[in-house]
């Protein structure tokens, strides 16, 4: 019991790295969030244009969106990190990381929104149609509402599915909270930091899942 | 006739290779009550919702008060508002509350204040005895109460008529009066009506003109007393007897 708690819950390593760790969440909770704003809006943003059915415009989120959820994110981190300074383009480690875990996101909900946005009935766009909405006004008041709601729980899974890829940050060295504590379990030859690391990643995860489920009920109606 | 309010002509409508609606010549005067039936497939669901261009036309004009609905230059959407439509599946918004789903388009569509929108739709929701159900979602209502809601919420726009696509088709036996009430009463009150139903007492009681369809085409029309007593082609005369078996 004793070796055990030595290899993963080290006291005097937890009291030297607890401030590192902490600059890792911080970290990783800026890019989460980030990434959670642009990968949505930007999903959304594809699904209505999806839904105005202009074809080639349709071809090119398809392909788009094909690719992104084909690729595994560590791929395309490390095609943009290590790639586009060849053609002289480089971006930050952390705009890397923001960029590609947006497109990422935006990949996938953009698919579960236009499922959402076709799930709605026609009655209920020809209810609209015939008040005087327009195309645009049917999809924001009475499509979207409805299509958003039905997507909170498979868009909740997918955005924490995707937003705990920040850890693919450590491999191009973004000081996210897995490359603080690899660091630090390198430098003391111990497996705590990393216990530390998986520790802060539950504590910041469980309450998102949480918001999830509170949202689902929150935004449910009842349902003739 | 007085100058029709709702003028169709020559109305063609192609699904595919199926033509639906053959050339539909049709008036409806101001305040009258007309009543489309027909068997199933005879396209009279789809005349109905070519009237605000719901269903697209193939060809034809349609001319409301006096505007060509099929003109370019004509903005179908505001021509929708004065048309109102009601759904034999209600349609109503289910995240929102009966005055929610009433107030919506007066809201967003007309641009009325909150507090406006909210005054004409609780007058309209009184219309159709639903005032007190103004904070209920349609998941709480029954399908009577439903369609009623989907009627104010065409009401409250104060449309000049009423296309109603089998009102009543979706309710259960009981809860079919409270909704011919409402209509009876839009009746009374000058509202013109295009009615495709199979409430063949109703239209008996109610209607001003009776329209029997087939296949795509006007086969028989004339005053209720008359296609129910005395209907002239064989078409019609089989329709009947078979409703009145």
């Amino acid at each position: 019991m004793n070796a055990f708690l030595e290899a993963f819950f080290k006291p005097n390593l937890i009291a030297q790295y607890w401030p590192l760790i902490l600059k890792g969440v911080l970290v990783t909770i800026e890019i989460a969030f980030a990434v959670v704003i642009t990968g949505l809006l930007l999903g959304l943003l594809l699904a209505v244009i999806r839904s105005l059915q202009i074809k080639l415009l349709n071809a090119l989120i398809v392909v788009f969106v094909d690719m992104f959820r084909a690729l595994p994110p560590l791929v395309i981190v490390l095609i943009v990190y290590f790639g586009l300074p060849n053609i002289g383009i480089s971006i930050p480690s952390f705009a890397v990381l923001w960029l590609v875990l947006s497109l990422v996101l935006a990949a996938f909900a953009e698919e579960i929104f236009w499922a959402g946005i076709l799930s709605i009935p026609k009655g209920q766009w020809e209810a609209a149609r015939s008040t005087g909405f327009g195309f645009l006004g049917t999809l924001a008041y009475i499509v979207l509402p409805q299509a958003v709601r039905l997507t909170v729980p498979p868009i909740t899974n997918r955005t924490v599915a995707i937003t705990k890829n920040t850890a693919l940050g450590t491999v191009i060295g973004v000081p996210e909270i897995l490359n603080q504590a690899t660091t630090a379990q390198s430098f003391s030859g111990n497996a705590t930091p990393l216990m530390m690391g998986a520790l802060a990643y539950v504590i910041l995860f469980i309450p998102v899942v949480a918001l999830g489920r509170f949202l689902e009920t929150r935004f449910a109606w009842r349902r003739s | 006739m007085t100058s029709p309010i709702l003028h169709v002509r020559a109305l063609r409508k192609n699904f595919g290779p199926t033509e639906v609606l053959r050339g539909i010549d049709l008036k409806i005067a101001p305040q009258e009550l007309v009543f489309v039936i027909g068997p199933s497939g005879s396209g009279k669901s789809t005349l109905l919702r070519c009237c605000n261009r719901l269903e697209e036309p193939t060809s034809g004009a349609i001319h409301f008060d006096g505007v060509d609905l099929m003109a370019r230059s004509t903005d179908i959407n505001a021509m929708r508002r004065r048309i109102g439509m009601v759904f034999q599946s209600f349609n109503l918004y289910p995240h929102m509350t009966a005055l929610g789903n009433v107030t919506l388009a007066l809201r967003k569509v007309v641009g009325k204040s909150r507090a406006e929108a909210d005054a004409l739709g609780l007058a309209a929701l009184d219309r159709v005895g639903l005032a007190a159900k103004a904070k209920s979602y349609p998941g709480e209502l029954s399908g009577g109460q439903q369609q009623r809601v989907a009627i104010a919420r065409a009401l409250a726009l104060e449309p000049a008529m009423m296309l109603f696509d089998e009102p009543t088709s979706a309710l259960d036996p009981e809860l079919v009066g409270s909704v011919l009430a409402v209509m009876r009463e839009l009746k009374a009150a000058g509202m013109t009506m295009l009615v495709v139903s199979h409430e063949m007492r109703f239209a008996r009681d109610a209607a001003d003109r009776v329209i029997f369809m087939d296949h795509g085409l006007i086969v028989e029309e004339s005053p209720p007393a008359q296609i129910f007593g005395a209907p002239q082609e064989t078409r019609t005369q089989a329709f009947i007897a078979e409703l009145t078996r």
